[in-house]
């Protein structure tokens, strides 16, 4: 890890540490809940979705998974509070399980064949909350046990949660880049078939990849059920989730450890901001593809490669006039 | 015994309706290689066409696809035109699925914004009358919109075989590269294969208002059963995406008959994981890489 990155991570994490000390306002508190929730999807997303290129579209499924896992087993007690943040480890583990035959038949073809799948999973997820109505009370929904936090920073301990499970997933974002795992998936990125050819397992890095990136995205669902108290299956395997993980992922930069973090930033507080002011919730649709639609055309590979790519070109020429 | 035979008689026409929505999808993919997330969108999209149309005019809403095929097809080649040929060819295999997908939530959130979420169908007066032949139901809104598809089927097979954009179109899928060492104007090819796929929403749009109740949120429940019947019946494959989308539409009509209606939709997921499991390349899928 170089000096300068070192620096920028101890710093980022430092503020959004102390940040909920200095800032009381519990409506700035769970915009950064949110902000930090779709940080950690996101840079998880990315695992699968940008070091792999294969475009997951049913993470959402794995979200919903994790919420309900919650929402089951906290339904009536829920003793300190605490409990439920303990099991999260649990939750990942379950949903990597889940997701390797999964995986195994949706990566065995080509990228597209899997989109179908996992979108396909999407759905049938939210069939099954739908219907398993004993389980999940169906459309009623199924509510948490409400824990005994402190009224007035009620949100600290999902604040912190979330920032861990953030920190997880950069750290493991952060070691994909330099390993050997890292190398390979951007081989298999690159071209599988000559990956393949070199010797790359290429079956079991995707799987690894798809793995630990639906775990975090559950565990992360996980601290939402709890953190909403209901769940709904429209809002808790959504499309739209799924939907803001890749577009934040791609507008920040695919393949990079900042970039899915920059892209939540902005367009989380972006995305409240437009809620208060218009409301309609029938506009995010709207807005969020045609922001999808204008970053794919316009700055199809993100704000930060673009970015770095300026800032060589700028260096090099400065060289190029110092000689 | 009874009740088998008249789920077949129902899946049986559900699937011709299918069928027409899935030979688009087919078509599309054959051409350009791209998954259009958004046809489920794009029928819905014609749903609400038909039903504004026959509110505002009376006709009759299959005497409207004539109005609307055209429509749906130039938002085809609009769509093809403005969100998919400029992208980057390096990127464009990566990214085309996903305009479409963002293409799909676009048009449900202007659906939505323009109709609400509340459940609308085309209701031209006959929509619940039925048949009754050896004690088994017809109904007859479900038997005219299978003989509207296998017509519509039957128009896309001559516009495929017969004419000079026909030829074209089947050359490009063939070999995009010779196709255009041989003059095919692979770019025109491309936005009008875009947009005569898109031109099947246009009846199966009507079909689909009239046979079920629907809301801009409805494509999602479209989009995994056309994808699991272009999987089934092999990318590419137009004849086999019908045949896939009959059998879907039997099994289906079978499961919620014997089983319950709540686990017919299950069935598309198991079908399309045991498909890619033994035999991905579908049922009548090219063995290129490239066909899948």
């Amino acid at each position: 890890m170089s000096k300068a990155g070192i620096i920028r991570a101890v710093t980022f994490f430092g503020i959004l540490a102390l940040l909920p000390l200095g800032v009381k306002p519990q409506w700035v508190i769970n915009l950064l809940i949110f902000t930090l929730m779709y940080s950690t999807l996101a840079s998880s997303w990315n695992l699968i979705g940008g070091y792999a290129g294969y475009p997951s579209l049913g993470h959402a499924a794995f979200f919903g998974f994790g919420a309900y896992f919650i929402g089951i087993i906290f339904e009536s007690s829920i003793g300190n509070g605490y409990n439920p943040f303990l099991i999260l480890p649990l939750v990942g583990l379950c949903a990597g399980l889940i997701s390797i035959p999964i995986g195994f038949i949706a990566m065995k073809t080509r990228k597209d064949v899997f989109a179908i799948v996992t979108i396909t999973l999407l759905f049938m997820v939210q069939t099954l909350a739908y219907n398993l109505r004993a389980v999940t009370g169906g459309a009623q929904g199924k509510g948490v046990a409400v824990p005994p936090f402190d009224p007035a920073n009620f949100g600290r301990p999902f604040y912190y949660v979330m920032l861990i499970l953030l920190l997880v997933a950069m750290s493991i974002s952060f070691y994909f880049r330099r390993s050997k795992i890292g190398l390979s998936l951007a081989a298999v990125r690159a071209d599988e078939d000559k990956a393949h050819g070199v010797g790359i397992q290429v079956t079991a890095v995707k799987l690894i990849a798809f793995a630990l990136s639906v775990g975090i995205a559950s565990m992360v669902g996980g601290v939402w059920g709890y953190y909403e108290g209901f769940i709904y299956p429209q809002f808790a395997v959504d499309p739209l989730i799924t939907i803001g993980m890749v577009l934040m992922t791609f507008l920040g930069g695919r393949a990079t450890l900042w970039g899915p973090v920059l892209g939540a930033f902005i367009l989380v507080p972006a995305q409240q901001y437009f809620a208060y002011e218009f409301g309609a919730t029938q506009f995010y649709l709207l807005a969020y593809a045609a922001i999808f639609l204008i970053i794919m055309l316009v700055l199809p590979r993100g704000i930060l490669p673009t970015l770095t790519d300026r800032i060589r070109i700028k260096a090099k020429i400065a060289v190029e006039a110092n000689k | 015994m009874h009740l088998v035979i008249q789920a077949l008689i129902l899946g049986s026409l559900t699937g011709g309706v299918y069928a027409l929505m899935a030979s688009g999808q087919t078509l599309i993919f054959g051409i350009m290689k791209v998954i259009n997330l958004a046809q489920g969108a794009f029928v819905i999209v014609a749903s609400y066409l038909t039903f504004s149309l026959f509110q505002m005019t009376g006709l009759d809403p299959f005497l409207l696809i004539v109005i609307t095929t055209p429509i749906m097809f130039i938002l085809g080649v609009a769509t093809q035109w403005f969100l998919l040929k400029p992208l980057r060819p390096d990127d464009a295999a990566e990214l085309s699925l996903l305009v479409t997908f963002a293409v799909a939530l676009g048009l449900e959130g202007a659906l939505s914004l323009f109709y609400k979420t509340t459940l609308r169908s085309i209701m031209p007066g006959y929509e619940n009358h039925s048949w009754t032949v050896w004690g088994y139901q017809v109904n007859e809104v479900r038997f005219y919109a299978f003989l509207l598809s296998i017509a519509m089927l039957g128009i896309l097979y001559l516009l495929l075989q017969k004419t000079k954009f026909g030829r074209s179109v089947r050359a490009t899928v063939q070999n995009p590269m010779s196709a255009q060492l041989l003059g095919v104007n692979s770019k025109a090819v491309s936005a009008f294969g875009f947009g005569l796929g898109v031109s099947t929403t246009a009846a199966a749009g009507a079909v689909f208002g009239l046979i079920t109740p629907f809301n801009p949120g409805s494509h999602y429940d479209l989009i995994s059963r056309l994808l699991t019947i272009v999987v089934l019946g092999g990318m590419g494959a137009i004849g086999g995406s019908v045949i896939a989308a009959l059998m879907m539409g039997v099994g289906a009509a079978l499961v919620s008959a014997l089983a319950s209606p709540i686990w017919s939709d299950f069935t598309f997921f198991i079908v399309l994981l045991l498909v890619l499991l033994i035999r991905p390349r579908g049922l009548f899928g090219a063995k290129v890489r490239g066909a899948l």
